[in-house]
């Protein structure tokens, strides 16, 4: 199979056997699989607030995705989006309830501290990955439960709302990035500026990536790390550039969830968006556009979990598993490819080697 | 002294918290071992937690505490299953290990989740039976280890400590450990030396599935009590003990005990006057902390398998 031709129809066949997979869930519980999906749907697009919640969910997915796709680019698996993400909203948080400005200074304000937590909190998996080779996996969980604890200590040290010890102060209307008239467009769904942020997000990284020096360096490190350096590119430099930009992006995700989406942070939990990126960058082979579509898709499942829940028995959990399934078939894609190919050679009686392809990502 | 005295005091805790991060590291160091890196750490054992959950609640009302052994099969069971998935996409189709591994966390917690909300109503399981702590005849009555390490004990922990004697015999001295770390090594030079690199990798990945599994399991027979979905990156750090630990048995042991007397120290430092001065953010990201700091001394001179995380290609050189 050639690779571009392609990225498409594997990632339409995970999404097949993801949904495949979740309908033999459905049934083995005894439920049909076909209401189920119905429902789900229904859920996420029948009507223009379940559409706007469908766009304000995939506002985060798209951020938190373009951030693990981004980090991939450079050979890097940011699977630290989650505390990336958690900081940038602390950050942002932070701003939207201590400092007082004009209400478009604000958001603006809100906006970089919230890239700049984020930025923070990937720049040191990088800066340890590039200058004493530790794995960034590692380094990148580890941050993340740093965050996590980072949070549970701060917010009801220097956030706290009235009565909950468990959560910050709730913001301001002026200091959220919820808008009046996205609010009456979409009858009062969650939708919010955060869209806007990351369709520019989606645009800006596509710059980077294809129009500029950069990007070209970010790379030409994942393709070869050591070809590149041989060409003179610094490959530290791009490393640590790379993960500080990715983790910006996933701190944006915690701007637009904590203070568009909700409109206070709770403390004790590691956000799941930072996990469902990596899906969302995988699904959208790890391509601005492709993020951003799949962002939607996910946005759709986790949307309609809901109204699903409440007219079957099946468990919200359902979308989660189809998004964790996708995942698992986007990895063993070149199965999908093999299976083809074996297809095709049958059919013109002609045997051979499968197709030994494999993924490669750059990690 | 006084110190001294609330170190004795903790140690069983921590010995406690540590046993079920010391069985699924040990797990991943038969996995990385063979060639197969395993981040599904984390969802093999809560995919353990909930097997063991299940099985235990059905059976403890016609078995009593006779459905915890059960349910601790049921464990290793469900987490050498589960664990095949992980398998099959890295050992046949040459999957990135990583984006595998991922996708096990991501699939154990959302699917356990799911069922048990259709068995209970509530994505919980609670149950009512678990292993009773008892001191050891005559051990117990030494000064100070006897206090530290024979009272109050689990048998799950001897149990482990058992298995950890076995694997250290299996890895160095049998020549099914030999061939194991061959293909973790050099799988082709493995192979050309009549090894089948495929099945060492397969019985790599499962024994960390069971091993992770069982793991989950004591989480729900000793401290816990209650299946809630997660392990709370219990499985992550495992993972960071075997680097910690630099791939070797008793490296592992150490850390693991680090890591369990870290998080119990941070667990207990609101009733000790001593340690309430620490603000409790430092105490409960230290053993994180410590973990990137060990990383950067040891990743230079990395000890891991050379293979590990590579796919193998048969009739390939390297």
């Amino acid at each position: 199979m050639k690779k571009g031709q392609n990225v498409l129809a594997r990632a339409l066949a995970a999404v097949f056997l993801g949904l495949v997979a979740g309908a033999v869930l459905m049934a083995a519980i005894g439920s049909n699989p076909l209401e189920g999906y119905n429902y789900l749907i229904r859920g996420g697009l029948m009507n223009i607030e379940r559409i706007g919640n469908t766009l304000a969910t995939a506002t985060n997915l798209t951020l938190t995705g373009l951030s693990v796709a981004f980090a991939f680019k450079t050979g890097l698996f940011n699977i630290g989006a989650a505390g990336q993400m958690l900081v940038g909203g602390l950050c942002s948080t932070a701003v939207a309830l201590k400092v007082a400005a004009p209400r478009p200074l604000l958001l603006i304000l809100m906006v970089l501290a919230g890239f700049a937590g984020g930025a923070i909190w990937g720049s040191l998996p990088g800066y340890l990955k590039a200058r004493f080779n530790v794995h960034e996996v590692v380094a990148t969980i580890m941050m993340n439960w740093i965050a996590y604890w980072v949070v549970y200590y701060s917010v009801p040290a220097w956030l706290k709302g009235t009565f909950l010890e468990t959560e910050s102060a709730l913001i301001s209307e002026a200091a959220s990035l919820k808008t009046s008239w996205m609010n009456t467009f979409f009858q009062g769904s969650y939708i919010n500026l955060g869209l806007f942020v990351a369709l520019g997000a989606v645009i800006v990284i596509h710059v980077i990536l294809k129009k500029t020096t950069l990007g070209f360096e970010l790379q030409a490190v994942g393709y070869n790390r050591d070809a590149a350096e041989n060409a003179g590119i610094r490959v530290e430099r791009n490393m640590v550039l790379s993960m500080m930009i990715a983790g910006g992006l996933a701190g944006l995700a915690g701007t637009t969830f904590y203070t568009g989406y909700a409109s206070n942070m709770q403390i004790g939990v590691l956000p799941s968006q930072g996990f469902d990126g990596i899906a969302v960058a995988l699904l959208g082979a790890t391509e601005p556009a492709g993020v951003f579509a799949s962002a939607l898709f996910f946005g759709m499942l986790h949307s309609g979990k809901g109204f699903m829940n409440a007219m079957t028995s099946i468990p919200p959990e359902i979308s989660d598993t189809i998004i964790a399934t996708i995942i698992y078939f986007t990895a063993t894609s070149v199965l999908v490819g093999r299976l083809w190919d074996l297809w095709k050679q049958r059919g013109r009686g002609k045997t051979g080697a499968a197709d030994t392809e494999t993924r490669k990502d750059g990690i | 002294m006084e110190l001294w005295h609330i170190f004795i005091q903790i140690f069983p805790y921590a010995v406690a918290f540590t046993i079920p991060l010391l069985i699924t590291s040990l797990g991943g160091l038969f996995s990385e071992r063979s060639g197969v890196v395993n981040i599904g750490l984390e969802g093999l054992m809560v995919m353990g937690f909930f097997a063991a959950a299940i099985t235990v609640k059905g059976l403890e009302n016609s078995m009593g505490t006779g459905a915890i052994p059960l349910g601790l099969a049921a464990a290793a069971l469900g987490g050498a299953l589960f664990s095949i998935l992980h398998a099959f996409a890295s050992i046949n189709l040459n999957a990135d290990q990583i984006i595998s591994g991922t996708a096990i966390n991501m699939m154990a917690s959302a699917i356990t989740v799911y069922l048990a909300r259709t068995f209970t109503g509530s994505g919980n399981i609670r149950i009512r039976s678990g292993i009773i702590r008892q001191d050891i005849p005559l051990l117990s009555d030494i000064p100070v280890i006897g206090k530290m390490l024979f009272s109050q004990s689990y048998w799950s922990t001897w149990l482990v400590i058992f298995i950890l004697a076995v694997s250290w015999f299996l890895l160095y001295k049998t020549s099914f450990g030999l061939r194991l770390r061959a293909c973790g090594e050099h799988p082709s030079a493995a192979a050309s030396a009549g090894i089948n690199v495929y099945f060492m990798r397969y019985m790599g990945v499962m024994i960390s599935g069971a091993f992770a599994g069982l793991g989950g399991g004591i989480i729900l027979v000793t401290y816990s009590g209650e299946f809630n979905g997660t392990v709370a990156g219990l499985g992550f750090l495992s993972l960071a003990a075997l680097i910690f630990g630099q791939w070797k048995p008793l490296g592992i042991l150490g850390a693991t005990l680090f890591f369990g007397l870290a998080a119990t120290i941070a667990n207990v430092s609101q009733v000790i006057p001593q340690l309430a001065v620490i603000p409790p953010l430092l105490l409960k990201s230290f053993p994180y902390a410590v973990t990137l700091m060990a990383l950067v001394f040891f990743s230079r001179s990395s000890r891991a398998p050379k293979a590990a995380g590579q796919p193998y290609y048969p009739g390939q050189g390297q």
